[in-house]
């Protein structure tokens, strides 16, 4: 068993499904941070079987945790203070998304105009689909078809 | 000020009150033709549309306004890489409203989140293209007085066409429509379309055959079946006339059944079938310019008293 020792400030990101915290760790931009990152890859879980989790000591603001609920909104976002969990974060869908993912659509307009911002728009809450707010195709299931 | 971009832009009331001034303007087109003058058009046409385009000036022109335009994208600023929305900033210094045509997806869409003059979606791609479908339920509404308890056939490639998928999604808003969906299995209505008939209850049926469901239409939609769209030649061959309608067939339907085609035919409605009243897919035409003088009418906020 490895270990990771506690952080003193920043996010515990919990039960995130195995194999999607790099992509996690791309999308938050947290290669941009100069801040301690530890990725955990496949850790034992009870509830999951496998899991990842990823512990960031950053200051609290600097996370867009609408990006997170879009990836995967059952995350558990434990927020740390002194070392210790101080809150927990309930992510719900975003109901805009900008420059996450890009419209995989060829016919689409932002396919010839690079300057358009690729936004998606929450389309059905309940099934988690996010549809291009121009050609509104459908967004990719998974973070490897995006 | 306002834009549209999908059919389903306007509530169910709002189309009451378009469709009512369509009706009017088809009355006494006299009133309406100077409700324009002093006003222009652009028509920006990316991609060749000569039907949808003479539509658009046919309308300002009775309103006794003024059109310019260009009717494909390699004699426009496009083709030099100009971006939509420069385009339309550059338009909206030329005319009062824009009607675009554009084969990407979305353009419209575009243009109109920059755009100073209303925008109206002339078709986009695969996309959307309201006012067809705004043609289609004026059409409907004028010669049977109702939107609402129709039993509707659709036939021909239900998979592909962007019209019949648009048309579905604006009946649905009324109570009482049965759908029937006539289509080779290559081209059924895709699975999204009746997924969410099912979950709102809505009655359909899919049948291979015209003659399966003939006699019990208040309504037939035709669209062509494109050969491109099959595997092989046989299986186009095999299938390509169960889609014919002639006289015979004709035969089978009500005596007030209404037959609708967004044009252009090529063979699936024998020409025979023209000369029966019940074939309005001519006047369809003629509405789609009042429902376009309406439309123009209402974004350019002008009323005619």
């Amino acid at each position: 068993m490895l270990n990771v020792g506690k952080i003193e400030e920043g996010f515990v990101l919990d039960h995130i499904e195995a194999g999607k915290s790099l992509a996690i760790y791309h999308h938050l931009q947290l290669d941009k941070l100069d801040c301690t990152v530890a990725i955990i890859k496949n850790a034992r879980s009870n509830k999951m079987g496998k899991k990842d989790i990823l512990k960031v000591e950053c200051d609290i603001n600097t996370l867009d945790l609408d990006v997170l609920a879009f990836i995967d909104h059952n995350i558990t976002v434990n927020v740390i203070k002194d070392g210790e969990i101080v809150d927990k974060k309930v992510l719900t869908l975003p109901k805009e998304i900008k420059h996450i993912i890009k419209c995989k659509n060829p016919r689409c307009i932002t396919s010839i105009e690079q300057g358009l911002p690729h936004i998606f728009v929450l389309a059905d809450e309940k099934k988690e689909i996010y549809r291009c707010k121009y050609c509104e195709e459908k967004a990719g299931d998974t973070p490897s078809s995006w | 000020m306002r834009h549209l971009m999908n059919p389903l832009d306007f509530t169910v009331e709002e189309l009451d009150r378009l469709f009512d001034l369509a009706e009017d303007i088809a009355a006494s087109p006299s009133k309406y033709a100077h409700a324009c003058e002093g006003r222009k058009l652009a028509t920006c046409f990316y991609e060749p549309s000569t039907r949808t385009r003479l539509s658009f000036e046919s309308a300002m022109l009775n309103l006794g306004g003024q059109v310019l335009g260009f009717s494909d994208a390699g004699s426009s600023s496009a083709a030099k890489g100009e971006s939509v929305a420069d385009t339309i900033r550059v338009i909206s210094c030329y005319a009062d409203i824009c009607a675009m045509r554009h084969p990407k997806e979305g353009a419209p869409m575009v243009a109109a989140s920059r755009s100073r003059i209303p925008v109206i979606n002339a078709g986009d791609g695969g996309h959307q293209h309201p006012t067809q479908t705004l043609t289609d339920l004026l059409t409907i509404r004028a010669l049977k007085g109702r939107l609402d308890h129709f039993t509707i056939g659709l036939c021909g490639d239900l998979k592909f066409g962007r019209t019949v998928h648009s048309l579905i999604e604006a009946l649905i808003r009324y109570p009482g429509i049965r759908f029937f969906f006539i289509s080779p299995p290559e081209l059924r209505v895709p699975d999204y379309i009746t997924d969410s008939l099912k979950e709102k209850g809505i009655a359909y049926e899919e049948v291979i055959r015209l003659e399966d469901c003939m006699p019990e239409l208040e309504l037939l939609y035709m669209t062509r079946v494109q050969r491109e769209r099959f595997f092989n030649e046989e299986d186009y061959v095999r299938l390509k006339d169960f889609y014919i309608l002639n006289n015979e067939k004709m035969a089978l339907a009500k005596d007030d059944m209404l037959v609708l085609h967004p044009l252009p035919r090529v063979n699936e409605i024998a020409v025979e079938v023209d000369d029966d009243p019940r074939a309005v897919y001519f006047k369809q035409v003629q509405y789609g310019v009042y429902v376009r003088m309406a439309l123009i009418l209402t974004l350019l906020e002008i009323k005619v008293e």
